[in-house]
C-alpha cells in the first residue's frame, strides 16, 4: 500500500511552549488512523500544520495526492450559517461547474443520509445533523486524505455512535483515508485501523500499534471484543506511564470529564 | 396581534391628547393644529404635484444619500477592520471627524458645494457614514476564527475568505449600521432644508409654510410625512434584514 501522507520530524513551537516536538508518522493510502493523546497535548497543533492552517516551525509534511479536507469539532462554528445545507457542501467545489457541483453535494448529502435537508440552514438541524451536514461537505470535495479534529466530542452519546458507525461506513464505500485526532480511547479502538499514541506537552509518539479487530465493527460485540478490550487498556497505560503527574492529573480530569458528559447525556 | 392592537391604542390616545391640546385656550390660536385639521390638509397636500415633488426630491435625495455611504462606508469598514496598520493609522483623524455634528458643516458645505442638492446630499453622505463603517468593523472583529479556518482549508484565499466568509457574516450587522444610518440621513436631510441650500424638499416646504402664510396645519403635514418616511424605511429595513439575513 501507498502512503498517503508522510510527516517528518515535525515540530512546533510557539513563542517558548513547544507543542510538538519531532513526530515522524506515515499514514497509508485507504487507512484510517486514529491520534490519541492527553487533553492539550498538541494534537490540534498537529492538525493545523498537516492541514496546511499553521505552517511548522520545523519538519515536513507531505501529501501524496491532490488535497485534504477537515471536519472540526465545532460543527456549530465551522458550517456558514448564511447559506443552506447544500451550499455549505457546495462550498469546497466552487471551481466546478453548477450542474456537477449540484450533483456531488446532492450525492454527499444522501451518502450521511440528509437527502431531504438540503434547502434547511444547518442552525434548524440537531447537532448531530450539523455534523454530518461537515462530513458531506469534506466527502463531497473528494479529498485524498480527511482530516477529523475530535469530530464527535461534541455530540451526546447516542449520537456519538451513529456518527462513528457513519464514518465507517462512508470511509469503506469511498476508500477515504481518514485521520482522526482524538481524546477518547475507547474512540480511538473503535474507528482505527491504527492508532498513534502521543504523550503529553509537547506531544512525542509513544506508540504506533495496529489495531487487531476486524473491518466490519459493531458497537456493541466490538467494544466487548477481547482484543478491543486488551488495546484499551494497552492505549490507557501508554498514556499513562513515563508522564509528570501532573499531566496525567489533567488527563484524568479531561477523562472524567467526558465521561459524565457521557452519562449525563 | 395583541402588540399590534396595543400600537394602535397608543397612536390613537396620542391623537386624542393632540386634539385636545391643539383645542385648548392653553396654546395660542392656530400655534398647534388639531390633527382633524391637520390630516385633512394631509388629504389636500397628497394630491398637489408641488407638495408630492418636495416629498419625490427629499425621498430621492435621501436614497443617493444612503447608497452614497454604503458605497464608501462598507468598503472602508472591510479594510479598516482587516489591516490593523490601517485601522490604527487612520484612528485619530476618525475620532475627531465623527463627533463633529453634520449640521455645524452647513456653512462649510454651502461655501464649498453651493445650494444645490449637493449640499444636502454630501452632509446626509456624512452623517449616514459613521453607523455603517462602525458596525462593518465591529463586525469583523466578531468575525469566527473558525469559520476562516474552514474556508482556507477547503482552499480559499485571502480575497475569497474577504468575500465569501467575512462580508456574509458581517451582513447582519451591517444593516443594523444602515438602519441607525438611514434615520440620522433623513434628520441631517431635513435639517439642511430647513435651514438652507436647497429650493424644495420637505424641509423647504415646512420652512415656506411657516415664513410666508403662517400656515401651521401644513408645517405639521410637513412634519408628519417625515415622521412617516423614517417609520417606512426603518421597518423595511428591518423587513429586509429578517428576512434575507436571519442567522
Amino acid at each position: 500500500m501507498s502512503n498517503m501522507l508522510e510527516v517528518a520530524d515535525l515540530g512546533h513551537t510557539y513563542g517558548d511552549h513547544e507543542a510538538i516536538g519531532g513526530l515522524s508518522f506515515t499514514v497509508r493510502a485507504g487507512e484510517l488512523v486514529c491520534v490519541v493523546g492527553p487533553s492539550g497535548c498538541g494534537k490540534s497543533t498537529l492538525l493545523r500544520t498537516i492541514s496546511g492552517l499553521v505552517a511548522p516551525s520545523r519538519g515536513d509534511v507531505s501529501l501524496h495526492g491532490s488535497h485534504l479536507a477537515v471536519v472540526f469539532q465545532d460543527y456549530s462554528r465551522s458550517l456558514f450559517p448564511w447559506l443552506s445545507v447544500q451550499g455549505n457542501v457546495e462550498f469546497p467545489l466552487r471551481s466546478l461547474p453548477r450542474a456537477e457541483r449540484r450533483a456531488r453535494a446532492a450525492e454527499a448529502l444522501e451518502w450521511v443520509g440528509l437527502g431531504g435537508a438540503a434547502r434547511k440552514r444547518p442552525w434548524q438541524l440537531s447537532g448531530g445533523m450539523q455534523q454530518r451536514v461537515a462530513i458531506a461537505r469534506a466527502l463531497a470535495y473528494r479529498p485524498s486524505l480527511l482530516l477529523m479534529d475530535e469530530p464527535f466530542a461534541s455530540v451526546d452519546a447516542q449520537t456519538r455512535f451513529e456518527l462513528e458507525d457513519l464514518l465507517l461506513r462512508v470511509r469503506r464505500e469511498h476508500d477515504t483515508t481518514v485521520l482522526v485526532v482524538t481524546h477518547d480511547i475507547d474512540e480511538s479502538v473503535y474507528l482505527g485501523d491504527r492508532i498513534l499514541v502521543l504523550s503529553g506537552s509537547p506531544a512525542r509518539l509513544v506508540a504506533d500499534l495496529e489495531v487487531p479487530l476486524p473491518a466490519e465493527r459493531d458497537q456493541v460485540t466490538t467494544r466487548t471484543d477481547e482484543a478491543f478490550v486488551e488495546l484499551r487498556s494497552k492505549v490507557a497505560r501508554l498514556l499513562n506511564v513515563g508522564k509528570p503527574a501532573l499531566d496525567v492529573e489533567k488527563w484524568a480530569a479531561a477523562e472524567r470529564e467526558s465521561l459524565s458528559e457521557t452519562v449525563s447525556s | 396581534m395583541r402588540a399590534f392592537t396595543r400600537g394602535l391604542l397608543g397612536i390613537a390616545g396620542f391623537l386624542v391628547l393632540w386634539e385636545l391640546l391643539g383645542r385648548s385656550p392653553l396654546l395660542p390660536a392656530h400655534a398647534l393644529p388639531p390633527p382633524s385639521v391637520v390630516f385633512g390638509e394631509l388629504v389636500t397636500q397628497l394630491t398637489s404635484p408641488s407638495f408630492i415633488s418636495h416629498v419625490v426630491a427629499t425621498v430621492l435625495a435621501l436614497l443617493i444619500a444612503i447608497v452614497i455611504a454604503i458605497a464608501i462606508a462598507v468598503p472602508s469598514g472591510l479594510v479598516l477592520g482587516s489591516v490593523p496598520a490601517v485601522r490604527h493609522g487612520t484612528r485619530a483623524v476618525i475620532e475627531f471627524l465623527r463627533p463633529i455634528p453634520s449640521v455645524a458643516l452647513i456653512p462649510l458645505a454651502l461655501v464649498m458645494l453651493g445650494f444645490g442638492p449637493e449640499t444636502k446630499i454630501t452632509l446626509a453622505v456624512y452623517a449616514a457614514l459613521w453607523p455603517i463603517l462602525f458596525n462593518t468593523i465591529y463586525a469583523l472583529d466578531e468575525l469566527d476564527p473558525l469559520l476562516v479556518d474552514t474556508a482556507r482549508v477547503f482552499g480559499t484565499g485571502r480575497l475569497g475568505v474577504l468575500f465569501l466568509v467575512a462580508l456574509p457574516s458581517a451582513l447582519p450587522f451591517v444593516l443594523t449600521g444602515i438602519r441607525l444610518a438611514a434615520t440620522t440621513a433623513l434628520i441631517v436631510m431635513v435639517s439642511v432644508e430647513l435651514m438652507a441650500g436647497s429650493q424644495i424638499g420637505i424641509g423647504y416646504f415646512i420652512m415656506e409654510a411657516r415664513s410666508g402664510p403662517g400656515r401651521m396645519d401644513q408645517v405639521l403635514v410637513g412634519t408628519v410625512v417625515a415622521g412617516a418616511i423614517g417609520v417606512l424605511l426603518n421597518n423595511g429595513l428591518e423587513r429586509v434584514r429578517r428576512r434575507w439575513v436571519a442567522w
